[in-house]
């Protein structure tokens, strides 16, 4: 090895340390290899809670979402979760590569509107239950104060309603103001109603050539 | 013995600060300071790429180069070295601790390219430390960047919410910061 360095230094140094980063990378694939399958689990358990809903209501079963984003990566059924409702099932299912299936009625129905939890301030008594139920931490108040919801951040999990001793929550649907104020979209069933112009003016063409 | 590598430590710690004395490694120093738990993470994965690396990259050092005549390959092989150690610490975080990965992030990857690893590898074999010694030292200045990290990034959570004037606000107040810590470092000068 000496004699070759001596006669070649730049090619036997080059291979040298071409012999030291194949060996390196040996041991890199190795150590892939073994820590393989629970990588490739949490990258679908992070893909998995991207689509989730984040409300943390646990409605599923689970404590929150990412951990029924990890159960789901481990082999849970997809259709647990009411906020997310089908279209969260279908994007789950387009994710996964998995057979599409209706929401399981046994965690709670798909809500229509999304709501958020309003508090009737003179019948609070100031029992601080509805905050530890909370899991967005969206309550503000504190023993034997009034409390009220912070409604930008509720997530309208409702899982404070039960817990209120003198039922003063209510789910309302949000206030609007200007800042959340947002243009309807088209009824997709009004489709058929032309609202572009220069189809108005093809189809009219075509009244006329059929006239 | 056990002096000889107490004072070892505490030089690496304390005396030849990696961050603040040396001044190596200042990207992560200012990077990841702004909130104290990442710091902490991040602190842990670079003593511990540190440890390794150094340890590593003096055994590459000792039975291969030296051996071969190609010690002026050295720095070129302590990359290679410390961009291994730094992928297998990747992967060993996030086997063992999810959810520090998540909160480490890129800053993970990026220990590859932090000086402050490369540089105590070469200051290691410039004081022809044995492997043992290498060992230690390399802990040593992990330990030593980790203080520094933590403090700083404690420092800058009260900075956040202190009132600076205008143009000195973010990044120049840290900066500032960090020159006062670093003056007071130098007050362990000839403690060992």
């Amino acid at each position: 090895m000496t004699l070759l360095l001596a006669q070649y230094p730049l090619f036997s140094s080059l291979l040298i340390l071409a012999g030291l980063a194949a060996a390196c990378g040996a041991l890199l694939g190795y150590a892939e290899q073994r820590f393989k399958a629970e990588r490739n689990q949490v990258a679908v358990a992070d893909a998995v809670n991207n689509l989730l809903p984040q409300t943390q209501c646990g409605q599923c079963g689970y404590p929150g979402c990412r951990p029924y984003a990890e159960a789901i990566a481990a082999g849970e059924a997809i259709n647990k979760c009411p906020p997310g409702g089908a279209a969260g099932i279908r994007a789950l299912a387009t994710l996964l590569d998995v057979k599409l299936l209706p929401l399981d009625k046994e965690h709670g129905e798909e809500k229509t509107a999304p709501l958020v939890a309003f508090i009737r301030e003179d019948e609070c008594i100031g029992c601080t239950k509805c905050i530890l139920a909370c899991p967005v931490d969206a309550i503000l108040g504190a023993a034997k104060q009034m409390h009220t919801v912070i409604s930008a951040l509720c997530t309208g999990c409702d899982l404070c309603v039960e817990p209120c001793p003198v039922d003063c929550i209510d789910m309302v649907s949000p206030h609007e103001s200007l800042q959340t104020w947002r243009w309807q979209l088209p009824d997709p069933s009004s489709r058929s109603v032309d609202i572009i112009a220069t189809d108005n003016v093809l189809r009219a063409a075509q009244r006329d050539r059929a006239a | 013995m056990l002096a000889d590598y107490s004072i070892l430590l505490i030089g690496a710690i304390l005396v030849n600060n990696v961050v603040l004395v040396q001044l190596l490694g200042l990207c992560p120093f200012m990077g990841v300071s702004n909130k104290l738990e990442s710091a902490m993470g991040m602190a842990m994965a670079t003593t511990f790429v540190l440890t390794l690396s150094s340890a590593c990259s003096n055994l590459v050092y000792h039975f291969v180069l030296l051996p071969l005549g190609l010690a002026y390959l050295k720095t070129i092989a302590f990359i290679l070295v410390i961009a291994v150690v730094v992928q297998f610490t990747e992967m060993a975080v996030q086997k063992t601790n999810p959810m520090l990965h998540r909160v480490l992030g890129i800053y993970l990857p990026l220990i590859t390219a932090n000086c402050a690893v490369l540089g105590l590898a070469l200051l290691s074999i410039g004081k022809e430390h044995s492997f043992l010694q290498s060992l230690f030292y390399g802990f040593g200045g992990g330990a030593g960047f980790s203080l520094v990290l933590v403090l700083f990034a404690a420092m800058r959570e009260r900075l956040a919410v202190a009132d600076v004037p205008a143009p000195f606000r973010g990044a120049a107040v840290g900066m500032i910061t960090a020159g006062f810590i670093s003056l007071a470092f130098m007050g362990f000068a000839g403690l060992v």
